[in-house]
């Protein structure tokens, strides 16, 4: 079983839902991502997804846009990113990483050699955002011959029937974009997001994990009483932000920066708790 | 000149899912996949309805003052001393440039699909003025996506899209220049996608932009074939046209790709010099790659990010190109070249000064390259260069260059 099912069924047993913080590896450099990712597995994160940078982020609101400017000032690369993942792996060998980005990229260093590189270094999936599943036959009949796992997002105006040939190419989890627009837009609607999903969940049995938009903790209790996975990005990296790329940082000191991992984690928590309660 | 090296009777692309061979297709984010289906389906319909292009046909007559001439220029090929040269005069159009032939075209889409909103990226501000146009006309909310280095050197054409009515927004990430502008139109595109049509200028973009944008400007190419003849009797040997996104360069193009005894020259912008890095040049330097929702060639680093570009013209500073013009490299039915900044400056004089037409920056290194090859053919040799727009836009440019405050 792939980490990123192994989880999913041990927070089913558990009774939670997953929380998935976001990152942009490299942000502000890729020392601090390392340690950002343990600090952030130390505060109630699930699964990682770490975004690998890209010149032109046309589905990213501006807050990623401009971590993916720092990321790229200092160089950040496919390559070293997965270099990271190698060192992350080094101490954690439990918690999920799903890369995510863009295509080219992927496209530079070749199919092959960016999925060989994926399973050595020990990534669990990987969403490529501008590839929808009519355009990654080449990328996915390679995927498919590994324990990799391939994510593709399903949208507010993804009609059933395409959202039932997506999710028939996905492995892992859905990616549900809650919302028309970029990453970090602040019109998300609860409602809307609950009628969705259930409109999907007639399409798989994967579990459903909903980002864009999430940015406050009571939103990502009311997220996780609907849904298997909250997705946190540009919020986390509003935070992430404040930080000095010229500062060397621990999982320790990084704690304070993370507070919103936590706080979202602990109402995810206090809410399915008092479902519970309810049950009872 | 290269010589036509496979049979292209059979052309017949994209396929219906927008591949141009290995180039072109559909790469974007979930959240436009529906609203590109639906203009798919859209067009699809109208482009097999008779009254669609009547309509076309009568607002490019009575609203463009189409067809645009072909002109003989008697005297700049006299003074070359080589082959003919014809310029089709693209620079007459209303607005001044090729870019309405498209934005009148796609109008009638967005009308036809009840879109209230326009939005467009431009560059030089040439498809930004022809948007901000057509929607002036269809009394349309437009909103114009533009780099803050070319609201800087083409400030002309940003007051013309103001007076028209339109929103222009300055776009300040990465190099401030088209590539940015189009990142920024497709963001808003999938925010607002319910009511909002997206005139992409070029034959970029994901599938069906670069098929019907070259739809839309084939018309340059089908009255430049018929003009040629009749001036003539027979088809030109040469076809050149410079190449940014490359739609006036599809547009004359693309109605002769089964004349094989028709060449066709794509001039990319040299800026500096290929071998400076600093240039415009995807199909001389890059590789593919995608960028903007299609498969193309690109200039990028080894790492796959998109490459700072330079070029004197803003409508051709940008690292990518039609996916098209990538499959008519690899089959060798076009060849494609480049010219700098200095050897278009100089055809811009040449053309100002010997035939008393001022033409645009971009249109100048199509004919930098006229200006180097004619002299080596004989005058049997019948040269089409797509003259795509005029010269007013960049008085700016170039009084800055010779150091004159305009």
């Amino acid at each position: 079983m792939s980490r990123i099912a192994q989880c999913f069924k041990q927070l089913h047993v558990e009774g939670r839902k997953a929380l998935i913080p976001f990152l942009t590896a490299g942000d502000p450099n890729l020392e601090t991502t390392l340690e950002l990712m343990h600090a952030l597995v130390a505060n109630g994160a699930d699964i990682i997804e770490l975004g690998f940078p890209f010149t032109d982020p046309t589905s990213d609101g501006p807050v990623i846009q401009r971590a993916v400017e720092r990321a790229l000032a200092n160089n950040t690369s496919l390559k070293n990113v997965l270099a990271t993942v190698t060192r992350f792996r080094q101490e954690n060998n439990d918690t999920p990483v799903v890369l995510m980005g863009y295509l080219n990229p992927v496209e530079c260093m070749g199919y092959q050699e960016f999925v060989n590189a994926c399973i050595e270094v020990g990534v669990d999936g990987v969403l490529i955002v501008d590839m929808p599943p009519e355009e990654s036959h080449d990328l996915k009949s390679i995927v498919d011959q590994t324990a990799l796992d391939m994510i593709f997002l399903v949208a507010p105006i993804t009609s059933d029937e395409r959202a039932k040939q997506i999710c028939a190419q996905i492995s892992g989890y859905v990616y549900y974009v809650s919302l028309k627009g970029v990453t970090g837009a602040g019109n998300l609607d609860i409602e809307s997001v609950k009628s969705n999903l259930a409109r999907f969940r007639s399409s798989t049995d994967l579990p459903i994990g909903v980002g864009f938009g999430i940015s406050d903790p009571q939103t990502a209790a009311q997220i996780a009483a609907i849904a298997d996975a909250v997705v946190v990005g540009s919020a986390l990296i509003n935070k992430i932000a404040e930080l000095d790329a010229n500062t060397p940082y621990d999982r320790n000191t990084l704690q304070v920066h993370i507070a919103l991992i936590r706080e979202m984690r602990e109402s995810m928590d206090e809410l399915l708790l008092s479902d519970e309660l309810q049950e009872q | 000149m290269s010589k036509v090296e496979q049979p292209q009777e059979d052309y017949n692309e994209p396929d219906e899912h927008g591949h141009f061979g290995q180039y072109g297709g559909i790469f974007v984010g979930e959240t436009l996949m529906p609203a590109l289906e639906e203009l798919n389906q859209k067009y699809a319909a109208l482009k097999s309805d008779p009254d669609f292009w009547a309509e076309f046909d009568y607002d490019l007559k009575h609203y463009v003052g189409r067809p645009s001439p072909l002109y003989y220029a008697e005297r700049m090929s006299e003074i070359l001393g080589g082959a003919r040269v014809y310029l089709k005069r693209e620079d007459l159009n209303h607005t001044g440039a090729h870019k309405v032939n498209n934005t009148i075209g796609q109008a009638l889409l967005a009308k036809a699909m009840g879109k209230t909103r326009i939005i467009a990226e431009t560059g030089a501000g040439q498809h930004g003025v022809a948007s901000a146009t057509v929607a002036a006309r269809l009394g349309l909310e437009c909103h114009v996506y533009m780099g803050t280095e070319d609201i800087r050197r083409q400030s002309a054409n940003v007051y013309r899209m103001k007076m028209l009515g339109a929103n222009v927004v300055g776009v300040d990430s990465g190099s401030c220049t088209l590539k940015d502008a189009m990142n920024e139109a497709l963001r808003d595109w999938a925010t607002n996608v319910d009511n909002t049509y997206y005139i992409i200028g070029t034959v970029a973009g994901p599938h069906p932009y670069p098929m019907l944008v070259r739809d839309f400007q084939s018309v340059i190419g089908r009255e430049a074939r018929e003009q040629c003849l009749e001036m003539t009797g027979r088809l030109p040997d040469t076809l050149v046209a410079c190449v940014g996104g490359g739609s006036n360069a599809i547009g004359l193009f693309y109605p002769f790709i089964q004349d094989q005894s028709v060449a066709m020259v794509g001039v990319e912008a040299g800026g500096f010099g290929l071998d400076t890095g600093k240039h415009a040049a995807p199909l001389c330097t890059g590789q593919p790659g995608v960028l903007h929702g299609n498969r193309t060639y690109l200039m990028n680093d080894e790492n796959g990010q998109i490459l700072d570009t330079h070029s004197i013209s803003a409508g051709l500073d940008y690292p990518g190109v039609g996916p098209e013009h990538s499959l008519l490299k690899d089959l060798k039915r076009a060849t494609y070249t480049s010219v700098t900044d200095a050897e278009a400056l100089e055809a811009f004089k040449f053309l100002t000064s010997k035939e008393g037409i001022i033409p645009a920056l971009e249109s100048s290194h199509a004919l930098a390259w006229v200006m180097q090859e004619a002299p080596k053919l004989s005058e049997d040799h019948i040269i089409v260069v797509n003259l795509s727009g005029r010269g007013d836009k960049d008085m700016h440019t170039v009084a800055e260059i010779e150091g004159i405050t305009v």
